[in-house]
């Protein structure tokens, strides 16, 4: 269909066609002082302007993650500011700097501790994919380990960048469906291997 | 063999001329190889001699010589606060039986860098009161930092069942 057949962007749709005759009702009495809306929509909008984050914070990252928590970027006018140093009172995992292969299971466990609903950032190179680090000490993106909800790479990245990466997490956490009684998101378990293995 | 103007090499072939197996002092660094079955004698009398008192151990780390024999050297860096003056001693180590004595008894700052040499040559040190892994975990597979582990092999994750 062309755009110019389409009546929802030929003409703005009355009071009527937008809403139950009972909310129309309400709208007439009291003119413009309060809104229909979904649940979702209220909900997803609180959620994302006071997420509180949990700074996993290992390496040279860091102090880019500190310059984007000052005064001068101030993560704060995005809000998201809090930094909660337990798990069980953040929803936004911040994961900054490189993750060894002995520092994975930590970070797998601060995961589970997070209630739901919870998100994760990868800040770096490192986060994303291992960065400059092939090795055998460093895991290669936490992303197998644990569900990534937004990667910023750069080596460290600019703060520009992580408000950018914070400001599409928001974008994406408002078109959220939060799912009746449900769990906000499925975590598989860390492929953890326990190797039996006689000390030597 | 030439003492290179140092005088603590000159001390240590004149004690013992046949431990020393080759002697340098390139870019200043007094520096003497010595045989692997004489290394806790020639690190003793480092120690001991009045004109030497190395009585710090600053570093002790060790190299992958691959291709050659023997293929490892153990590197010990010495210190002497009191005379002011630094020596490196050098040991090969073989392959196929990758050990030395330790040295933790002369210096106990020798333990977690034994350990370490230890995590990531494979290089064995006899007498170690603890020779454990220091950075990687037990079940950790292989010497990481020797030249011919595969530098894109990946370990199991080991860590709490949740
Ligand atoms: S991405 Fe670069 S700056 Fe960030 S932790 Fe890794 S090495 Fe450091």
């Amino acid at each position: 269909m062309s755009e110019s057949n389409d009546p929802t962007t030929t003409r703005p749709r009355s009071l009527e066609e937008r809403h139950s005759q009972r909310a129309v009702e309400y709208l007439r009495q009291g003119g413009d002082s309060f809104q229909t809306t979904r649940v979702d929509a209220v909900l997803n909008w609180g959620r994302k302007y006071s997420m509180f984050l949990y700074p996993f914070v290992t390496a040279c990252c860091g102090m880019e993650f500190m310059s984007v928590a000052g005064p001068r970027y101030d993560i704060d006018r995005f809000g998201c500011a809090l930094p909660r140093f337990s798990p069980r009172q953040s929803d936004l995992l911040m994961v900054v700097g490189t993750i060894t292969q002995r520092q994975a299971p930590i970070l797998k466990k601060v995961y589970d501790q997070m209630a739901e609903p919870k998100w994760v950032f990868a800040f770096g190179a490192c986060v994303c994919s291992g960065g400059p680090y092939n090795n055998y000490a460093t895991l290669q993106g936490i992303d197998t380990i644990i569900p990534v909800d937004v990667y910023v790479p750069g080596c460290p990245p600019r703060p520009e960048a992580v408000l950018d990466g914070l400001m599409k997490l928001q974008a994406r956490v408002q078109a959220e469906r939060v799912p009746a009684g449900g769990r906000h998101r499925e975590t598989d378990d860390l492929p953890l291997q326990v190797v039996e293995k006689p000390v030597a | 063999m030439d003492d290179c103007g140092s005088p603590v090499l000159r001390r240590l072939l004149e004690a013992l001329p046949d431990a020393v197996e080759e002697t340098h002092a390139r870019l200043g660094d007094a520096t003497a190889r010595v045989g692997r079955s004489r290394i806790v004698e020639v690190l003793q009398l480092l120690r001991d001699d009045p004109e030497l008192e190395f009585e710090m151990l600053t570093d002790l780390t060790a190299v992958d010589y691959l291709g050659e024999e023997p293929r490892f050297e153990v590197v010990y860096h010495l210190y002497s606060v009191a005379k002011n003056h630094r020596v490196r001693i050098k040991a090969r180590v073989a392959e196929d039986a990758p050990e030395i004595e330790s040295a933790v008894a002369l210096w106990p700052s020798a333990n977690w860098m034994e350990r370490e040499v230890w995590d990531l040559y494979g290089i064995h040190f006899r007498n170690h009161p603890d020779l454990r892994r220091i950075l990687l975990y037990e079940q950790f597979d292989g010497h990481p930092l020797r030249k011919d582990y595969p530098k894109e092999k990946r370990q199991p994750l080991v860590g709490p069942r949740n």
